[in-house]
C-alpha cells in the first residue's frame, strides 16, 4: 500500500536518511526502530509532509504522495508531544480535523462522540488538555488522529511520555484499536520493547539506513547484523572465524556451538550471538568458565554478570525468579547449538 | 523566611521618589487658587474649566483618533511581521531592522518623516495630510514595539501545534487564525496596549509631522504651558493619568486571562 523508494535526506553534512526503501502493507502495524538520531523521525516527517526528501519517491496506493501538501494527504500524525491545541476543549480538538472537511455539524458531533467513546473519554469532552493526565492526553491525541479515518496513521514515540503502568494499558489499547479500525499504523520508536510488543513487522534503522526488516520474533532470534544483534534486546557477542554452518572458532575459547542463518564461506570473520536467557549456569565447567561479578534481582527474572577471562565485557545470564548464585562464585556457562546465532561480519 | 526590615527602606524610598511628583500633580489639580504651586483650598473648578476649553477638547479627540487608528495598524502589521520573522526568516539583520524604529531617537524619525511628507505633498500637490500623517508616523514606530513583544512570545515556541493543524487538514490561513493567533493573543494585547499609550503622549514626532490645522493633546498642552502653568493643566494631567492607569490595569488583566486561556 505504502511504497517508500530510495529516500535520501541530508541536513548540511549530516545524512539523516540514505536510500531508504520500504514497503508497508494494508492494515499492517509497522514499527521504525532505532537509536535517536538514526533518521526514523525524519522519515516520519517526510511521510506527513513536513519535510521533503532530496531524492526518492513515496507512493500511497500507487499515487505520488510527495507532491501533496500536508493538509491534502490522507495521513494523520500523532505527535510525540501530542500537540493538543491548549485553547480548545477535548471535543474541539477532536472536531478540528473534521471541521476542516466542511462536514455537516451533526455528522461532526456524532463522529467526535463515537471516537471519544472508543478511547473512553466521553466524560472529559468539555475539559481542556491541561486538565487531563498524561495517558488521557495521549488518548485525545490518538482520537484526534483517527477521527479523520486516515489511510495511514503515523505515531511518533507514542508511549514515551507515559509511566510504566499506563504504558502497558495504552499498548494493549493501541493494538485493540488498530484491529478495530483497520487503519495501517506506522510507529516510530527507540524503545525495542514497545516496537516488539506492538508491531507486526519492524524495520531497524541505523545512521540513516535500514538494517533489517522482520517480524519481532525473527528479529530477536535471527538478527542479521552485529548492529541488530546488539541493539534489539540484550545479547552476548563472541568474535571469531567460521565456515559453512559453524561452529565459531575463537582464539580464547576454542570452538563455540552455534547455528548459522546462512552458509558462510570458509574462514570468514563471524560473530556469535547468544541471548542471556539461553545461557545456562552450571556448577562445574561448561563451554566457558568465569567468576560471578554481579547479581541483580528484577522480580520475575534475575540478571547475572559473569566475568570470563579473555573477554572485556562480562557475559550476561538471565534466569527465572531469584538466583542462589553468590557474587564471586566460580561458574560454568553453557548453551545449546540451536540457541546461538552465527552472523557473518561485513566489513 | 523573614527579610531584614531595613531592606524595606530603599524600597519605599524609591517608590516615593517615583510617585511624589505625580501625587503633587494630582493634589494641585484640586487647588482653588490660580497658582499651580501654592495650595489654597479644595475645589473642582479647574475640571469644570477644562470641560469648557474647546482647544483641549479638540486636542483630546484628535489624540484619541490618532492613537486608536495607529494602534490598529501597528498591531495588525506588527503581529504579521513578528510571525514572518519567527517562522520564515533566520536573518538577524532583518530582525534588527524590524525593531530599529523603536529605538531610533524620536528626532531622527521626526526629521525623516517631515522631509518625506513634504516630498509626498509636493509630488502629489496635496495641501495637508492632516491627522493621517501623524497616524502613519505613530503606527510606524509603535509597530516596532508590537513586533518586539509578539516576537518574544514566538521565540522558542514549538511549531508542532501548527504542524498538527496542517496535518489535520487546515490550510496556512486557517492555521494562522485558529491556532497561531490564539496562542499569541497575550502578546498581541500587550503590544497593542503599549502602542496605544505610546501614541497617546507622543510629542516630538507629532510636532514635526502635524500640519497647523489640527493639534494633538500633547501639542495643545505644550502651547498652554508657554503662557504659564495653571491648575487646569494639572487637572488635565490627572485625567490622563487615570486613563493610562486604567489601560495598564485592563491590559494586565487581559493578558492574564489570555495567558491562562492559552494554558488551560
Amino acid at each position: 500500500m505504502l511504497r517508500i523508494d530510495g529516500i535520501t535526506r541530508a541536513f548540511g553534512d549530516v545524512t539523516a536518511l540514505d536510500g531508504v526503501s520500504l514497503e508497508i502493507g494494508q492494515g499492517e502495524f509497522f514499527a521504525l526502530l532505532g537509536p535517536s538520531g538514526c533518521g526514523k523521525t525524519t522519515l516520519l516527517r517526510i511521510l506527513a509532509g513536513f519535510e521533503n526528501p532530496d531524492a526518492g519517491s513515496v507512493t500511497l496506493d500507487g499515487a505520488d504522495l510527495l507532491s501533496l501538501a500536508p493538509n491534502k494527504r490522507p495521513i494523520n500524525l500523532m505527535f510525540q508531544s501530542y500537540a493538543l491545541f491548549p485553547h480548545m476543549s477535548v471535543a474541539k480538538n477532536v472536531a478540528y480535523g473534521l471541521e476542516r472537511e466542511n462536514l455537516p455539524r451533526a455528522e461532526v458531533k456524532q463522529r467526535v462522540g463515537e471516537v471519544l467513546e472508543t478511547v473512553g473519554l466521553s466524560a472529559q469532552a468539555g475539559r481542556k488538555p491541561q486538565q487531563l493526565s498524561g495517558g488521557q492526553r495521549q488518548r485525545v491525541a490518538l482520537a484526534r488522529a483517527i477521527v479523520k479515518r486516515p489511510r495511514l496513521l503515523l505515531l511518533d514515540e507514542p508511549l514515551s511520555a507515559l509511566d510504566k503502568k499506563v504504558r502497558a494499558d495504552m499498548q494493549l489499547e493501541l493494538k485493540r484499536l488498530q484491529t478495530e479500525v483497520g487503519i495501517t499504523f506506522v510507529v516510530v520508536t527507540h524503545d525495542q520493547e514497545e516496537a516488539m510488543s506492538l508491531a507486526d513487522r519492524i524495520a531497524v534503522f541505523d545512521s540513516g539506513t535500514v538494517r533489517q526488516v522482520d517480524a519481532p520474533v525473527e528479529l530477536y532470534e535471527r538478527p542479521r547484523s552485529r548492529f541488530v544483534a546488539d541493539f534489539v534486546g540484550a545479547n552476548n557477542l563472541f568474535e571469531g572465524t567460521a565456515g559453512g554452518t559453524g561452529p565459531l572458532k575463537t582464539e580464547d575459547f576454542g570452538d563455540l556451538p552455534c547455528t548459522a542463518v546462512e552458509d558462510l564461506p570458509d574462514d570468514s570473520t563471524a560473530l556469535l550471538a547468544v541471548r542471556p536467557e539461553k545461557v545456562a549456569l552450571r556448577e562445574e565447567d561448561g563451554l566457558l568458565t568465569g567468576t560471578v561479578l554481579d547479581v541483580s534481582f528484577y522480580g520475575g527474572v534475575s540478571h547475572i554478570s559473569v566475568t570470563v577471562p579473555g573477554r572485556d565485557k562480562p557475559v550476561l545470564v538471565a534466569v527465572q525468579g531469584a538466583s542462589g548464585v553468590q557474587v564471586g562464585a566460580e561458574v560454568g556457562l553453557h548453551w545449546e547449538e540451536q540457541d546461538a546465532v552465527l552472523l557473518p561480519v561485513t566489513q | 523566611m523573614r527579610r531584614p526590615r531595613f531592606l524595606y527602606i530603599p524600597f519605599w524610598a524609591s517608590l516615593v521618589f517615583l510617585y511624589l511628583p505625580i501625587i503633587m500633580l494630582v493634589v494641585m489639580s484640586f487647588n482653588s487658587g490660580r497658582s499651580a504651586y501654592t495650595y489654597e483650598g479644595f475645589s473642582l473648578k479647574w475640571y469644570g474649566e477644562l470641560a469648557k476649553d474647546e482647544g483641549i477638547r479638540n486636542g483630546l479627540i484628535n489624540t484619541l483618533i490618532v492613537a486608536t487608528c495607529s494602534t490598529v495598524i501597528a498591531t495588525v502589521l506588527g503581529t504579521l511581521l513578528a510571525v514572518g520573522l519567527a517562522r520564515y526568516s533566520r536573518s538577524r539583520v532583518l530582525d534588527a531592522l524590524a525593531l530599529m524604529p523603536g529605538v531610533l531617537p524620536d528626532l531622527v524619525l521626526a526629521i525623516g518623516l517631515l522631509i518625506f511628507y513634504v516630498l509626498v505633498r509636493t509630488t502629489f500637490g496635496i495641501e495637508t495630510l492632516g491627522l493621517g500623517a501623524v497616524t502613519a508616523a505613530h503606527a510606524l514606530f509603535s509597530m516596532a514595539f508590537v513586533t518586539a513583544v509578539v516576537r518574544t512570545r514566538l521565540t522558542g515556541s514549538d511549531t508542532s501545534l501548527e504542524e498538527a493543524s496542517r496535518d489535520l487538514g487546515a490550510g496556512a490561513v486557517t492555521t494562522f487564525m485558529k491556532v497561531t493567533l490564539p496562542q499569541l493573543m497575550p502578546g498581541v494585547v500587550a503590544g497593542a496596549l503599549l502602542a496605544f499609550t505610546l501614541s497617546l503622549d507622543e510629542f516630538v514626532i507629532a510636532f514635526f509631522t502635524i500640519g497647523n490645522t489640527e493639534q494633538t493633546l500633547p501639542i495643545v498642552i505644550y502651547s498652554m504651558i508657554r503662557f504659564g502653568v495653571t491648575p487646569k493643566i494639572n487637572a488635565l494631567a490627572a485625567i490622563l493619568l487615570l486613563v493610562s492607569f486604567t489601560a495598564v490595569i485592563a491590559g494586565q488583566r487581559m493578558t492574564k486571562i489570555g495567558e491562562s486561556r492559552a494554558q488551560n
